[in-house]
């Protein structure tokens, strides 16, 4: 068996009394199509923000290519490929989509401490912004500040600016939440079209989605993993069916 | 705007435009124009300066202050007991070594207090002004305590123009230069692709860790060199004046300042200028006839403005501008 | 000066910073909002007791009385009028806000009444000095202690047995969470904040001995007043409480010792403790 990707080892935390995250053995290839999911509170986004590095585990280990990143800050596990979205829109509200991108990208390419060359020629950091919003079909907002924009167009921006990391892995936490539906089959396309290098692990609700994009589910029910394995598997397991799934698949 | 018309206005953002040599013009028409009220002048001058060093950390950086006053303090002491002990009285290199001492001491302080926010980071920096202005009330051999260091003598500039008591007209100049260079330098920073992550660190410093940015390191870069700035300008206060007392670092001088700042208008360069003129312009005009009208004033302003008009008074120009191209 | 002089001397001047702090502590635990003003309500309650005692010959008590309604009164105005436009704003915008209503407080207050200070004259059995068996104490002192303790009691009971304190604590520890279940967070925080600025203005009227009363007043302490907010925590009357006898009597001893630059350790002791604990003494870890 290869080496994984990122593969977590007995992963827990907790808050006083409170256990979120119950010793969580999780793995991931690279090149994954992974999907997350389980109930309100189950610690989805929790176990995200410890494989990010928002959150330090209370025991357990978090490694990345096979090395201990467990205590590595969130800043240098991105400069190492993992990139992220926030389930609640994260942006710059006040600057424009392109800055939003640039800024992204500028850090990306080692630009973001430069204080002497203006940031406007960085013809590169320019150019990969602008493709990225191309990309995510972005073009006529993009001198748009974000709080002029409709929310599901933001939703958008968070994933340009995930991807102007250019991640090995790419963490989408609820993509689609808050996007109406005439507007979500841009999202669908553009996770899509997500070059095959990039593993991509995503929380949601929408099963549609998740069992038309993932090639692996792990379900989490209260702070643990409860099972895992193909879309078809999890279909058919009827423990998850109980308490998870229930209506969505008996449509 | 589409892409390509955004992406060219990123591209040429930072491109200096014609009207921006206007008040440079304007600064040395009032030399011109009017000769006897420079010393005056030169106080706006060294104000601006001192908001503009403000707006980089405040505006830019999204850092909330209280005790900027202390840096503005670090460059006029500096100054003021190198002339008075050492000797040392020639005012480009004073103005370098105010810059030094209040980078140094932004850079250690600023590498602490920036650990904190909200309304534990207030109390740090307010905190840090106040310790040193204790410090320089209790070494009063050093610094001369409460009443300050009156009387000071700096050497010609250049070697050649000699401080003008009478009519500061070496003062205004010389103030006038600094400041240009101090805002090229500022212009130059907040155009830069680290003057852009300062931006950003201001609107969301949650993705601003999420793009993998060293965000404390930027803050206290930009903490750092926002106090050589307020240092300079403090050696200026000095050299223009000849003399420096407690005032330069007091609870008063850092509310005034950021008061400039948010009138003229935060996070947009010209703030600091519009806000320096307006603010001393009216006090040097009402406070002295009618201070407490001129309290209540500026208290009621205050209120109206935190109210109603977050952007100050260049806000509500881009707002008029916006509203009448709408139209 | 002997060593329980000094420190009764700095435990009746902690009492008062605590009587007008703790308001302070509670509303910016609830809402969040930074209020500069804070030590502008605690002046004017000083200048109603010192104004309603000589111009209407008001009793002491009365006029206090007067001085907690009248306060609460406008902060209740204060409140719902300006304040709550801001709940929102940043913190730069409060900041601004509130330092501008304070320069309104100072400068309307010269302009009415004068920029001279201001004397509160005290009852005959507040004069003088009590004997209390092991050494003699200036009575006004010993009440301030007795009113402080008494008033610290009356807080934590009302904030740990009745339903209103419960809603209180639960708001500070998470407004969300305490909003999901019901709580009317926004009534509540004009209802603590008209109790404390009430108390500030009692704070200012019993510590007008202390600490004077002029139109200077808010400006003055108003680092004290933070510093003490700050180290007691956010939201924490017992917090509030042992970091304004912490800072009174501190300050009182220092001021004795080191007559030059007593204050000056004051803030350096601040600024080490709040870096070792940012969240104060008994503030909760973020």
């Amino acid at each position: 068996m290869s080496a994984a990707l990122l593969q977590t080892e007995g992963l827990c935390k907790s808050f006083g009394a409170l256990e979120v995250a119950r010793s969580i053995d999780f793995r991931l290839d690279a090149g994954a199509r992974h999907a997350l999911i389980g109930p309100n509170g189950a610690g989805k986004t929790t176990l995200l923000n410890l494989l990010t590095g928002v959150l330090a585990p209370s025991s357990g280990r978090v490694l990345l290519d096979g090395a201990d990143v467990t205590r590595l800050a969130q800043a240098k596990r991105v400069k190492r490929g993992i990139a992220r979205t926030f389930q609640i829109n994260q942006l710059f509200r006040g600057l424009t989509v392109l800055e939003n991108v640039c800024l992204a990208v500028a850090e990306r390419l080692g630009a973001g401490g430069a204080m002497w060359r203006p940031a406007g020629r960085r013809a590169d950091v320019i150019a990969e912004a602008a493709r990225l919003i191309e990309l995510l079909r972005l073009g006529d907002d993009a001198g748009r500040r974000i709080d002029e924009l409709p929310y599901g167009r933001q939703r958008l921006v968070e994933i340009a600016i995930a991807l102007g990391l250019e991640p090995r892995l790419l963490l989408l936490d609820e993509p689609a939440a808050g996007i109406p539906s005439a507007e979500s089959h841009i999202l669908l396309e553009a996770i899509g079209a997500l070059p095959r290098g990039i593993a991509v692990l995503i929380i949601e609700h929408d099963m549609d989605l998740v069992f038309r994009f993932a090639e692996h589910i792990t379900v989490m029910v209260g702070g643990a993993i409860y099972a895992a394995g193909t879309p078809a598997e999890i279909a058919a397991n009827r423990d998850v069916r109980a308490v998870y799934l229930g209506g969505a698949l008996d449509a | 705007m589409n892409l390509s018309a955004a992406a060219r206005e990123y591209a040429t953002r930072h491109r200096l435009r014609a009207w921006e040599a206007l008040p440079w013009a304007a600064g040395l028409a009032v030399f011109l124009l009017f000769p006897n009220h420079l010393a005056f002048g030169t106080q706006v001058l060294i104000t601006i300066l001192f908001a503009l060093s403000l707006d980089l950390v405040l505006g830019y950086a999204g850092i909330v202050t209280l005790g900027h006053a202390a840096f503005f303090g670090a460059g006029a002491y500096t100054v003021g007991m190198l002339a008075a002990h050492g000797g040392w009285s020639e005012p480009l290199s004073g103005l370098a070594a105010a810059a030094l001492v209040a980078g140094v001491l932004g850079l250690a302080s600023g590498w602490i207090v920036l650990r904190t926010h909200g309304l534990t980071l207030l109390m740090l920096t307010l905190c840090t002004m106040a310790l040193l202005e204790q410090a320089a009330n209790m070494g009063a051999a050093w610094t001369g305590g409460f009443d300050g260091m009156p009387g000071l003598e700096f050497r010609p500039l250049l070697g050649r123009f000699e401080f003008d008591v009478l009519y500061f007209r070496t003062q205004y100049l010389y103030a006038l230069a600094v400041l240009l260079a101090g805002f090229l330098l500022v212009r130059l920073l907040v155009h830069s692709s680290f003057g852009r992550s300062l931006t950003g660190i201001r609107e969301n410093l949650l993705r601003m860790h999420a793009i993998g940015a060293p965000v404390r390191a930027r803050q206290v870069l930009a903490y750092a060199i926002s106090a050589a700035l307020a240092g300079v300008a403090g050696g200026l206060f000095t050299q223009a004046n000849g003399f420096v007392n407690l005032a330069v670092l007091g609870l008063d001088r850092a509310a005034g300042v950021l008061i400039i700042l948010i009138l003229g208008g935060y996070g947009r360069l010209y703030g600091a200028f519009v806000g320096a003129l307006v603010y001393l312009l009216l006090e040097h005009t009402l406070s002295k006839a009618y201070p407490t009208a001129w309290q209540l004033g500026l208290g009621l302003t205050l209120v109206l403005v935190a109210l109603y008009a977050r952007n100050g008074i260049l806000g509500l120009a881009e707002a008029l501008r916006r509203r009448r191209g709408a139209r | 000066m002997d060593f329980a002089s000094i420190l009764l001397g700095g435990l009746a001047s902690g009492m008062v910073l605590f009587v007008v702090s703790v308001g302070l502590s509670v509303t910016m635990g609830l809402m969040g909002f930074v209020n500069l003003a804070h030590g502008g309500f605690a002046m004017l309650g000083g200048y109603v007791l010192a104004l309603a005692m000589r111009h209407w010959g008001l009793p002491f008590f009365a006029a206090l009385t007067l001085a907690f309604v009248a306060v609460a009164a406008l902060a209740v105005l204060l409140e719902k009028t300006l304040y709550a436009r801001l709940y929102r704003a940043t913190e730069l915008d409060q900041v601004l806000f509130t330092i501008g209503l304070v320069f309104v407080m100072i400068a309307t207050v010269t302009l009415a009444i004068g920029p001279e200070s201001q004397v509160v004259v005290l009852p005959a059995w507040l004069r003088g000095q009590t004997d209390l068996g092991f050494l003699s104490y200036r009575t006004y002192s010993l009440a301030l202690i007795a009113f402080g303790t008494a008033l610290v009691l009356a807080l934590w009971l009302g904030f740990e047995r009745t339903r209103i304190g419960a809603q209180i604590r639960a708001a500070v520890d998470n407004r969300r969470m305490a909003e999901s279940l019901g709580v009317d967070v926004s009534r509540l925080f004009t209802l603590t904040f008209a109790l404390g600025s009430g108390l500030a203005a009692v704070g200012g009227g019993l510590g007008a001995e202390i600490l004077g009363l002029d139109p200077q007043y808010p400006l003055r302490y108003l680092a004290y007043f933070l510093i003490v907010v700050a180290l007691g925590g956010l939201g924490r009357v017992t917090g509030v409480f042992f970091a304004a006898l912490a800072v009174g009597v501190l300050d009182f001893v220092l001021k004795f010792s080191f007559p030059q630059g007593g204050t000056m350790f004051i803030y350096a002791l601040t600024l080490a403790f709040l870096l070792a604990r940012p969240q104060g003494l008994f503030g909760k870890r973020a």
